[in-house]
């Protein structure tokens, strides 16, 4: 038998070696080459492809169908309608229900009798190559009679609206209210009320790779497997073993690499999550499907419009003593995702103040558009917006200054953990931060900033007839929602590599680094010695997917935990081969080394030795094999209630969420010819915890800034009055390029959560939350002079800010 | 030399035969006429490094050279490239399989995430730094301006906008010592 550990002097943790550097990432070296392995790049023997027909008329009727043209092109193996896809002919699972989703829909694969949005699927077309299929779209013949339709959401509440189901009265999906401490009483002994409308329009994601799906049916094995461009492969899986009614087991989906997702790739199953399977069964051939630019334009989920009537109670010093906040949410034609958004938006309503008394309601309101599902930031985008356009309105009219005023209302640090009863966040517990420094992340924001020079600099732009503006956001983020992931940590006998698997899935945020760095400290190897594996359910397939920055928070603490106890077992085993107390060992340089000596064996060695094997293929095998020496006592080679190898699963489950926090500052200018933006200095005060690599969450932070430029000034969703999307390119979806992104000068504090045992928060998403609240509070403060009215709508644009100064002007 | 046929397999559209070099390898193929040369890249050389972001010729992921400059794969016919020389991204690194100083400095810098961009990435900073080696003496403003024919979606583009530079200086450096050595 193994040694009880209470025998063995207590091993030291090990040192933080990798952990917290700037390691370059594992990943880089085969995507710098062209190495990558996107869907479309799968090899696939005798693939053949997908092509759908899409509705180009928002609400409206099938009157016709006609598919034999389509089904007598040469080249065509199927062509796939409503009528003709057996069971998936249903609606899609709503996969997150809430009581309060009073009318919950969810749309079918292909349409059946009616339509929803332009762009939903009506048809499905497999042939032997993508030309092919789309010649053969083209020759379906539809027939769909419009119906009356209201875009607006505002307008598709009132009564005699057009309604989008015909069953959903006044076309609300859910609605809800939430209340923490006594808002009414807040109210009414306020000295001073501050209220705004605020509206954030349609955007999307606009990941780089479009969705994608390849699908191969074993008949042999009775194996279907489904390479997808998803962050939930394990939630896929599972979706389409219910559909297909087939074991789990026999359902294997892959997520190789992901080019981007930020967010819609986290909902499924898509029309093509379905269908590509579906015909790979049928045709008994491979079948892939490549979404194109147009396409997800159309398809794949959209985000952001919501309309908030928000209302700040104050003393006349300033003090927010109560918020209510009653806002509008777009669901889009569908509420496939549940309430999420709304949800997640609802409970940052009161960002980093104190604000005790809270009454949040909003109603979900379905629209003939492409439905609404998460996109980076989830809803607190919007709400930072509410939010913190409403303090700024509030300092003003208090005359007091910005920074000073949200100083007044920020939490303190002794005031952790601050929990908001009563409100509900999206991982069903109450709102509860748990860690900050948010005063100090302030006063280091007003540092970099330069606030006197700044002003003189202002001052004498004022003077030139420059237009020269600051804009600030203070924003938090709960991150990390569980309710858990896994790791296993395996050394190789042969190589002494560590392979680590997780359940979740990367689009690129370098778990194949990060989560490394944490394996690589505890068994004292190099960090491209350990090899991270996901997004694969043929390899680990317990856990949820990558979403709500979680993906460090709680599969980083699962990996740390299974490399505990890898550690543990390694000198455990290393102890008897030296014949040593583990306190003597130290784990470095893939090896175990007595302290002080230079005796010491491998990685490889010692994990060669936990198993004992019966067949001598090598030497280490031999010596194993031979003697069997990781225990030093009778009884059998393998002791009761231990495993061969060195092989470690733990799962971690959060508490609840652990939220991070950050401030933002812009110096703008706008140019009073052509009324474009120049924002001349961008700087961050950020703090998710212990950072485990600060390379790669400033990479994070940075790309979530950009997406946040987006949404400020550049990306809308522009749906014409008919439900058609007018700018459906990327030749008229403006984005940010290089030239429109400012550099971010970035500030890191460090304030551990001590919910998990890495101390870390999420970053995925923070970057991107205060931008639009920090460019339109620049503007504004630019325009001060020309007395424009508010900018409390985004994305603005250079006509939005030519018409308010025209406006005010003629005022 | 590698040959390829490409004749769609259901009709009978006309096919064209084309001479080309594809990463200092002599390509002979008969391709449809309406077959892009990403897909022809992609799919019938498996040159799967090229991306397709958009096809519309706007995000640039597609960037390849042709004939030395870089172009959209994407807005370009199969056909197009008769008795053209072709440059993908899986010819950048070095003979020994070292990465480029393009290459070398994106990872440095951090300049890709996703990875979906950045073939397109390295092949137009790859020909900008070609075509013009005072790169690195631009300021941040100029690198941005030339940088700004490709889409990115992960990095914000403040690690593309330092790997253009790393890039461009560790390409005049060795310029410089080249020229120093010849001279000397």
């Amino acid at each position: 038998m193994a040694r009880p550990k209470a025998e063995q002097p207590e091993q030291s943790a090990p040192p933080m070696v990798h952990t917290g550097a700037r390691v370059r990432r594992n990943e880089d070296p085969r995507l710098l080459r062209g190495r990558g392995r996107y869907v479309d790049d799968i090899p696939l023997e005798g693939c053949v492809h997908g092509a759908f027909l899409r509705s180009t008329v928002a609400r409206g009727r099938i009157v016709a169908l006609d598919t034999t043209e389509a089904e007598q092109l040469p080249g065509v193996l199927a062509v796939y309608t409503c009528e003709n896809i057996g069971g998936l002919d249903r609606e899609m699972p709503l996969l997150i229900p809430h009581p309060c989703i009073s009318h919950g829909r969810t749309q079918r694969p292909l349409a059946r009798d009616d339509v929803y949005y332009v762009g939903q699927a009506i048809a499905f077309v497999v042939a032997v190559d993508r030309y092919v299929a789309e010649d053969a779209v083209s020759r379906i013949s539809v027939d769909i009679e419009p119906l009356p339709v209201e875009v607006d959401m505002e307008r598709a509440v009132d009564d005699g609206a057009p309604l989008v189901h015909p069953d959903v009265p006044g076309n609300i999906a859910a609605a809800l209210v939430q209340n923490c401490g006594d808002a009414d009483a807040a109210f009414a002994r306020a000295e001073h009320r501050t209220k705004i409308r605020v509206q954030v329009d349609r955007s999307t994601g606009a990941p780089m790779e479009c969705l994608a799906t390849a699908a191969r049916w074993d008949p042999v094995s009775g194996e279907l497997v489904v390479w997808d461009g998803t962050q939930a492969p394990i939630g896929l899986r599972g979706a389409l073993a219910s559909l297909f009614e087939l074991d789990e087991d026999k359902v294997r989906v892959i997520a190789p690499d992901v080019g981007g997702g930020f967010g819609p790739k986290i909902h499924f199953p898509y029309a093509n999550e379905v269908l590509v399977p579906l015909a790979a069964m049928e045709l008994g051939r491979p079948v892939k499907y490549i979404e194109d630019r147009s396409e997800n334009f159309v398809h794949m989920s959209h985000e952001r419009t919501q309309i908030h009537e928000i209302e700040l109670a104050a003393t006349k010093d300033g003090e927010v003593i109560g918020l209510r906040d009653v806002f509008l949410h777009d669901t889009g034609a569908f509420i496939p995702y549940g309430i999420a958004v709304a949800q997640v938006a609802s409970t940052a309503i009161a960002g980093p103040y104190r604000i005790p008394n809270i009454e949040v309601e909003f109603r979900c309101v379905y629209t003939p558009t492409v439905p609404v599902t998460p996109y980076r930031g989830c809803g607190r985008p919007q709400a930072n917006f509410a939010l913190e356009r409403a303090m700024d309105q509030l300092a003003e009219e208090l005359g007091l200054d910005r920074f000073e005023i949200r100083r007044r209302n920020l939490i303190a640090d002794d005031e952790f953990p601050y929990k908001r009863e009563g409100l509900i966040f999206a991982d069903g517990l109450p709102v509860t931060y748990d860690s900050g420094q948010y005063g100090a992340a302030l006063a280091l924001l007003e540092e970099e900033l330069d606030l006197p020079a700044f002003r003189a600099e202002q001052e004498q732009a004022r003077a030139e007839g420059r237009w020269l503006g600051l804009g600030l956001s203070f924003y938090v983020e709960g991150t990390g929602l569980g309710p858990y992931e896994g790791g296993r940590v395996r050394i190789h006998p042969i190589t002494g590599k560590v392979y680590v698997n997780t359940g979740l899935t990367t689009q690129g945020q370098g778990h194949a680094t990060s989560m490394a760095q944490l394996v690589a400290d505890q068994l004292g190897v190099a960090v491209d010695d350990v090899i991270v594996v996901e997004g694969d359910t043929g390899v680990f397939d317990w856990g949820v997917a990558t979403f709500a920055s979680r993906a460090m928070v709680v599969s980083g603490s699962a990996i740390h935990k299974a490399a505990v106890k890898a550690r543990e077992r390694v000198l455990e085993i290393a102890a008897n081969m030296l014949e040593v107390d583990q306190a003597d060992i130290v784990l470095e340089n893939g090896a175990a080394t007595v302290r002080g000596t230079g005796t010491s064996v491998p990685l490889a060695a010692i994990a060669t030795v936990s198993n004992p094997l019966r067949y001598a293929f090598n030497d280490a095998a031999q010596i194993a094999t031979q003697f069997a020496p990781a225990n030093k006592g009778d009884g059998p080679p393998l002791p009761e209630e231990s495993r061969p190898g060195i092989q470690t699963e733990e799962y971690y489950s959060p508490p609840h969420a652990t939220w991070a926090y950050g401030v933002h500052a812009a110096i703008v200018e706008v140019d009073p010819v052509s009324y474009d933006l120049q924002v001349k200095r961008y700087v961050i005060v950020h703090d998710c915890g212990k950072m485990i690599n600060p390379m790669i969450v400033e990479g994070q932070i940075a790309g979530g800034v950009a997406s946040g430029m987006g949404g400020a000034f550049y990306e809308k969703l522009e749906y014409e009055a008919n439900g058609n999307l007018r700018n459906a390119s990327f030749m008229e979806f403006l984005m940010p390029y290089a030239t429109e992104v400012p550099h971010m000068e970035m500030h890191h504090l460090e304030t551990p959560t001590p919910l998990n045992p890495i101390g870390a928060k999420g970053a995925g998403e923070a970057g991107t939350i205060p931008v639009a609240a920090v460019i339109a509070s620049g503007i504004q403060d630019a325009l001060a002079p020309e007395g424009i009215g508010p900018l409390w709508h985004v994305p603005l644009n250079p006509s939005v800010l030519h018409d308010a100064v025209r406006e005010a002007r003629s005022r | 030399m590698t040959s390829s046929t490409y004749r769609s397999p259901v009709n009978d559209d006309p096919t064209l035969d084309i001479s080309l070099v594809v990463n200092g390898r002599p390509v002979e193929a008969s391709v449809s006429p309406r077959l892009l040369l990403s897909d022809f890249l992609r799919h019938h050389l498996g040159l799967t490094g090229t991306h397709v972001g958009c096809e519309h010729g706007v995000c640039g992921a597609c960037t390849v050279h042709i004939d030395g400059r870089a172009a959209r794969s994407c807005l370009t016919l199969a056909v197009q490239l008769d008795g053209a020389t072709v440059r993908t991204v899986e010819d950048l690194e070095g003979p020994d399989g070292s990465l480029s100083p393009v290459q070398a400095a994106f990872r440095d810098c951090h300049g890709l995430q996703c990875g979906f961009c950045t073939p397109g990435f390295l092949m137009s900073v790859t020909a900008l730094l070609d075509e013009d080696p005072d790169v690195a003496d631009a300021s941040d403003a100029e690198i941005r301006e030339r940088i700004a024919g490709n889409l990115c979606r992960c990095t914000g583009y403040q690690g593309i906008v330092a790997a253009t530079r790393q890039a461009a200086e560790t390409l005049r450096d060795a310029k410089e010592q080249a020229d120093g050595t010849t001279q000397g």
